[in-house]
């Protein structure tokens, strides 16, 4: 059933980017599909549930929320960049990351490298080593809404 | 037209990591200027398939956004892994 | 030609465009490897999302419009993993910030060796 899932999205995804009807484009296209289920099952990560246990409306919230965050995190590393003297202040520092699946460990990681300012160096088990280039950016993870907010996207199954 | 001004700073800035790249001073710092070089490269495909009319410059585009993020990631293995044989070398003697 | 969506577009574009040329300034002003990331990741963020914008407003409704939508999702799934990537292989050679205030805690096993 994954599989075939599986097979639709990347159908879908095919038709999208080639945009062309002809059978010979077409019959290329079952193909590679075809050729990237089986190259999917091979990872397992068709058979297994590993797949997304995400909590879609939570996903929804977070987003935007993120896109917020780099455009303010944006803003303030601009400002960094462009200061005549630039007063630094990096800080190295350890977080908590209170995610069960990896998944959503993964999604925090991701989020706090893309916001500039702060960049996940090494994560092990519950804590990643985070480098910010102000402290005011370490502080703001510290506070540990980002946590909150990806650990709330997961299905508390 | 409008694509101008952002075709130039694309352009600039592809020569600020140009020259990060030649500066260095450590391979990742080089390995950076390249990633970034990559990404802006994907950037101005994307403006050039406008400007010239040709949306089949977006294919390039995301094509060369893939091979940009599998050559870092494969040039930084190579890296890792000669560091750790050197490392074992070192210890070795 | 010049319609309201032209002009938007153009604001868009140029401000993508000044974000990846101040990205492009930190990563040659700044002191230190780590430090630097961060100001390629502002290219690496700001940029394609505005610059991306501003070509979707020229796209319309059409399958361009996807394309670079995938291209945007790609990017900014790739890039934190690419600088994560970086930023932990400089870390277990041995590649130690050149200001910084260390408040990781325990000093832990990786970069042991110096650069």
């Amino acid at each position: 059933m994954r599989a075939l899932g599986l097979f639709l999205v990347f159908a879908l995804v095919w038709l999208l980017l080639s945009g062309l009807m002809k059978p010979l484009v077409l019959g290329l296209g079952v193909v590679s599909c075809l050729l990237c289920v089986w190259l999917a099952s091979r990872m397992h990560r068709v058979e297994e549930d590993a797949g997304p246990a995400l909590r879609p409306l939570h996903l929804l919230a977070y987003l935007p929320w993120l896109l917020k965050e780099v455009v303010l995190a944006n803003l303030q590393v601009m400002r960094v960049v462009l200061s005549p003297r630039m007063a630094l202040d990096p800080v190295l520092f350890r977080l908590r990351a209170t995610q069960r699946s990896q998944l959503c460990k993964v999604i925090y990681g991701n989020s706090i490298t893309l916001t500039p300012g702060t960049l996940t160096l090494d994560v092990d088990g519950e804590t990643m080593l985070v480098h910010a280039l102000e402290r005011a950016g370490a502080e703001a993870l510290r506070s540990g809404e980002m946590d909150r907010r990806a650990s709330a996207l997961e299905a508390s199954a | 037209m409008i694509f101008y001004p952002v075709l130039f700073a694309l352009i600039a800035t592809m020569a600020l990591a140009l020259a990060r790249a030649l500066l260095g001073p450590s391979l990742y710092d080089r390995v950076l200027a390249v990633n970034m070089f990559g990404t802006k490269t994907v950037l101005f495909l994307a403006v050039t398939a406008f400007m010239l009319g040709r949306p089949d410059f977006l294919d390039l585009a995301l094509a060369y956004a893939a091979i940009n993020f599998i050559g870092v990631l494969a040039v930084l293995q190579f890296f890792q892994s000669r560091e750790i044989r050197q490392r074992y070398e070192r210890q070795g003697r | 030609m010049a319609s309201v969506i032209d002009m938007i577009s153009f604001a868009l574009l140029a401000a993508g465009g000044f974000c990846v040329f101040v990205g492009g300034v930190g990563v040659l002003r700044l002191p230190d490897l780590y430090t630097r990331m961060h100001a390629a990741s502002i290219t690496d963020t700001a940029g394609p999302l505005l610059v991306l914008a501003g070509l979707a407003l020229q796209a319309g409704w059409s399958l361009a419009l996807f394309k670079l939508a995938v291209i945007l999702v790609f990017l900014a799934v790739t890039a934190p993993t690419a600088a994560y990537a970086l930023g932990n292989a400089a870390l277990v050679s041995g590649y130690r910030p050149a200001v910084v205030s260390d408040e990781s805690g325990a000093t832990d096993s990786e970069g042991e060796g110096h650069a």
